[in-house]
């Protein structure tokens, strides 16, 4: 990417500009934003949508941002070219978030002087609540039509084609047909209006591309269900916890229509609202150890209440899926907002020596094929495996590739004896490393008698008898140190992008993904050159350790104060800790692009061209 | 608790069950329990229960969380699937494991520390949710483990070892099983192994939550004069109110009842079971009254015991769920798949 053409890009503002709606939640602007983002979509161009919402059912301020990006950018943008303010108690705020040369539109009914302080933008005053006043009946019914009036404003503005947006309103009312004419008249009457006030369309429009093709729009708690139904898992046990809610109830949705015996009604799968999150985790426990696939999803507090679980669940060795959809903590800490600050709590998750293996999905379809290499690793390693997605991944949506389903994937069961080989055996050692690789031999209840054995967190010796022996307890917890390294030879790898030239090292994981994607990019057109490498899974595999060797300087990219990530990796591997940068973005917002560029950028200086080829 | 596995030594003139199994086939290790401890008597009783019912014994789960009661999982059936989970969280466990395999059956031994205290939610949940299981509590008033402190069943009056007076008042777990809607709830002894046995054997074949409180008197910290659960305090001041005899499907009911005392409830399995009154104006299938008369007797700190409430019709955890008759983990990925074809379906609305 040279200079020159970066330059252009700014000029030509077409597919590429921010939009940002300010309205108050509960009364409806979620389907007027989730229209807009669709429709963007329909029109092949590629979006980013984020949802900034408060906990809170109804009354407070909301927000909502929609990044065109015809670079197929992943992350947030961090500017806002076009603020919809319908929200009189933010305008203040509102107002002085739009970038130098944007718009700012709000609801003239009520007109406000104190708006147009701001010379460096266009003020547009729409009298939306007028309109809608005019032309609906019902206090509810204007207020959800003022709600989608704007969706009209801003088609007109920036040039979306209405066609659109009425098949999308077709199908989302399909059953209540009397509902696209009325959304559609609202929208009609914001897109006559701003066709006859302003200068329609804005330098900031939508040109139709064809970028979008094979793609859908998801989040990734829908796709972490989805995966979690085509993975074959059975028994989900949850307490609700945002930003998690959502998994659950689209694993209910999936497999009411997927996994529901058409003749005889009955449902193979089981869904159990817990009493909290340490009964959640208990009936995982127990349903694998029974030999169901069985998951749970949480959040923070969740994996709080969870530790003591997950320490018996990893001594005594049963598989268990745990989704932890981050947020903000300490405590309930934000529970509407996103961070990656779980990493510590749940790689050594409960007392004693214990390791969890975790894997850092960085976007929904990540969500979706680890739900299968989730439950396969717990099944495959007897052992917990936490999912580590955070509620940028988890509840806002993504533009990804359309998912694909292998007809030839087989569950790995693990080494579970069945009653034909337990026939054959003499005796069955529960703890015994039969093959070398630190993973022994499971049964489950009811295959055969030589099968039955006592599991326990309390110290047991190889062959599954209670000790309190200082040798027979240290053989099994050193057959699970070996049990570790072959994990981290199971686990997905982690992702590296590198060029041998290049001396600069960028780590990260799971939502920064996108953003550093773009910041390398960024960083590039200014003479900045970095590799790589996304960790995907704990433990490490090699590498990680190679390419933290192989780099002076590393920045390590990671949305939590206290660089959790940067921590895992010197606790774990030989890096010398000084050469670990850390770039960290907590306030609760997802990381954006220009965020880390300028982080490198301040400490690394530009590398003349020729300098680096000759390298 | 450690792994002694006793020599099988093979009488022929054992009497064998259906299966043709002898008591011997249901036992389990060595109990490290103190000489005396009501729960040894009690694991007797269940072996004898297990026997008599003929269960397979592959087919037993036996289920516990931690304590000196959580440990006698390990005292019987060594041929059946055992899990010692953590203190308080064995119904989270049960409701799993339960959940996974409908066909197995899940044996859920307990304490009063565990059920009443750390584990009282679980507990309560367990019954709100109909698991089919028989949920034991053997119930001393005691920390054992710890030495010797008030759990939450103690009376109100009674004296530890180290001479403290509780002043708490307890947690019934009867009553509350009652409250919560439980459908099969009975209380006993652990000195009374011709009350025990056939409850036990209720308890298994009972479709649904079960709960049997067995008063286990702790010989080491809570057998002392001033306790109000030792064994002399017990014997003296529990009464039966309702004996449970316990008929399998293919049996005649052998005993000779006066008419009118008897009162047969044939469970989903096809075995009976006779409740014989021994108090005549006690009535089980009655809730409230059953509360009440339970409530008096507490009052004047006597404890009833027997079948103390017997209901019906509740619908079970799985029928609830709808779940299929073949047990979940059971099912085969191809049924559990909806396809490449379905998945593109299923996508379009995000198209």
């Amino acid at each position: 990417m040279s200079g020159t053409r970066i330059a252009e890009r700014t000029a030509d503002r077409t597919n590429d500009f921010v939009i940002k709606i300010a309205t108050v939640n509960g009364t409806g602007s979620a389907s007027a934003n989730g229209l807009l983002m669709k429709a963007i979509f329909r029109s092949g161009v590629p979006v980013v949508g984020k949802n900034y919402f408060p906990s809170n059912i109804q009354g407070l301020p909301t927000w909502y941002e929609i990044r065109v990006t015809r670079d197929a950018h992943r992350a947030r943008h961090g500017n806002v070219d076009i603020m919809v303010a319908l929200n009189a108690e933010t305008y203040a705020r509102d107002l002085t978030e739009v970038a130098s040369g944007g718009y700012f539109i709000y609801d003239s009914t009520w007109p406000r002087a104190s708006l147009t302080r701001r010379d460096d933008i266009t003020v547009l005053g729409v009298p939306l609540a007028r309109l809608c006043n005019e032309h609906f009946q019902g206090v509810r019914t204007r207020i959800l039509m003022k709600n989608i009036c704007y969706a009209g404003v801003l088609a007109a503005l920036c040039n979306l084609d209405l066609d659109i947006i009425r098949t999308l309103l077709a199908e989302t009312y399909a059953k209540k047909p009397q509902l696209v004419d009325a959304n559609m008249q609202a929208i009609q009457l914001g897109f006559d209006y701003a066709r006859e006030h302003f200068s329609c369309p804005l330098p900031l429009s939508i040109s139709k591309m064809d970028a979008t093709r094979g793609h859908i729009v998801i989040d990734g708690n829908t796709a972490a269900a989805l995966g979690c139904v085509y993975a074959g898992a059975t028994v989900g046990a949850w307490y609700p916890i945002t930003p998690s809610t959502s998994l659950m109830d689209a694993y209910k949705a999936f497999c009411e229509r997927l996994r529901v015996d058409a003749a005889s009604g009955r449902k193979n799968y089981v869904m159990i609202q817990a009493e909290d999150e340490l009964a959640s985790i208990g009936m995982v426990v127990g349903a694998s150890w029974n030999g169901a696939r069985a998951f749970t999803a949480t959040s923070g507090p969740g994996i709080s209440l969870m530790q003591e679980f997950l320490g018996l669940a990893y001594y005594a060795e049963i598989p268990a899926v745990i989704f932890d959809i981050q947020r903000v903590g300490p405590s309930t800490g934000m529970p509407t907002r996103t961070q990656q600050c779980d990493i510590h709590s749940a790689a050594y998750a409960s007392h004693g020596d214990t390791r969890q293996v975790c894997l850092y999905p960085a976007s929904p379809e990540e969500c979706f094929y680890f739900a299968a290499t989730a439950f396969d690793l717990a099944e495959r390693l007897q052992t917990p495996v936490l999912v580590l997605s955070d509620l940028d991944i988890g509840m806002n949506d993504w533009m990804c590739p359309e998912f694909q389903w292998d007809e030839s994937y087989r569950p790995d069961r693990g080494k579970v004896l069945d009653a034909e080989q337990l026939a054959k055996i003499e005796r069955f050692w529960r703890f015994y490393d039969h093959d070398g690789d630190g993973i022994p031999q499971r049964t489950l209840p009811g295959v055969h008698a030589k099968g039955a054995y006592f599991a326990r967190g309390s110290g047991h010796n190889q062959y599954g008898g209670y000790t309190e022996d200082a040798h027979d307890y240290q053989l099994v917890v050193d057959r699970l140190r070996k049990k570790w390294l072959t994990a981290a030879h199971l686990v997905p790898r982690a992702l590296i992008e590198q060029d041998a030239r290049c001396e600069v090292g960028i780590v990260s994981l799971g939502s920064c993904d996108g953003a550093v994607r773009e910041a390398r990019g960024q960083l590039a057109a200014r003479g900045i050159h970095t590799n790589y490498l996304r960790v995907r899974a704990f433990p490490f595999g090699e590498e990680v350790e190679a390419f933290l060797q192989a780099h002076r300087s590393i920045f390590v990219v990671e949305q939590n104060r206290d660089a959790q990530l940067r921590s895992l990796l010197i606790l774990e591997t030989g890096v010398d800790k000084a050469r670990l940068r850390s770039i960290l973005h907590y306030n609760g917002l997802p990381i954006p692009a220009s965020y880390i560029a300028e982080g490198v950028a301040a400490v690394i200086a530009p590398a003349r061209p020729t300098a680096q080829l000759v390298g | 608790m450690s792994f002694m596995p006793k020599p099988k030594v093979t009488y022929p003139q054992l009497p064998q069950n259906a299966l043709g199994l002898t008591r011997r086939d249901y036992e389990g290790a060595n109990s490290t329990l103190c000489a005396g401890c009501g729960h040894d008597s009690i694991t007797a009783a269940l072996i004898e229960a297990c026997w008599a019912l003929s269960l397979e014994p592959r087919n037993v789960v036996k289920l516990s969380g931690i304590g000196c009661s959580s440990k006698t999982t390990a005292y019987f059936i060594s041929g059946g699937h055992g899990f010692n989970s953590v203190h308080g969280r064995m119904p989270s466990i049960a409701t799993g494991a339960s959940a996974a395999n409908r066909r197995l059956h899940y044996i859920g031994i307990s304490g009063d520390g565990d059920t009443l205290s750390i584990g009282l939610g679980q507990f309560c949940h367990a019954i709100r949710r109909n698991l089919d299981m028989l949920y034991l509590i053997e119930n001393n008033g005691v920390y054992g483990l710890t030495k010797g402190q008030f759990s939450a069943s103690a009376d109100v009056g009674t004296r530890a070892k180290k001479g403290e007076i509780n002043q708490s008042p307890p947690i019934d777990p009867v009553q509350l099983a009652i409250t919560l809607g439980a459908s099969f709830v009975a209380r006993s002894f652990s000195g009374d192994k011709p009350q025990l046995v056939p409850l036990l054997q209720a308890g298994i074949a009972h479709r649904g939550f079960a709960l049997i409180d067995v008063i286990s008197p702790c010989v080491t910290f809570n057998d002392h004069e001033g306790s109000t659960r030792s064994y002399a305090y017990t014997r003296e001041h529990y009464e039966e109110v309702v004996h449970a005899d316990f008929v399998p499907p293919a049996e005649q009911i052998a005993v000779d009842y006066a008419p009118g005392a008897t009162q047969s409830v044939t469970m989903h399995d096809g075995s009976r079971l006779l409740l014989r009154k021994v108090a005549e104006d006690y009535d089980p299938t009655d809730r409230a009254a059953a509360l009440q008369a339970i409530q008096q007797h507490a009052a004047r700190q006597e404890f009833l015991t027997g079948l103390l409430h017997a209901g019906s019709g509740q619908a079970d955890f799985h029928e609830v769920n709808a779940t299929p008759d073949q047990p979940l983990n059971a099912l085969p990925y191809e049924r559990l798949n909806p396809g490449a074809q379905a998945l593109a379906r299923t996508l379009a609305r995000f198209r």
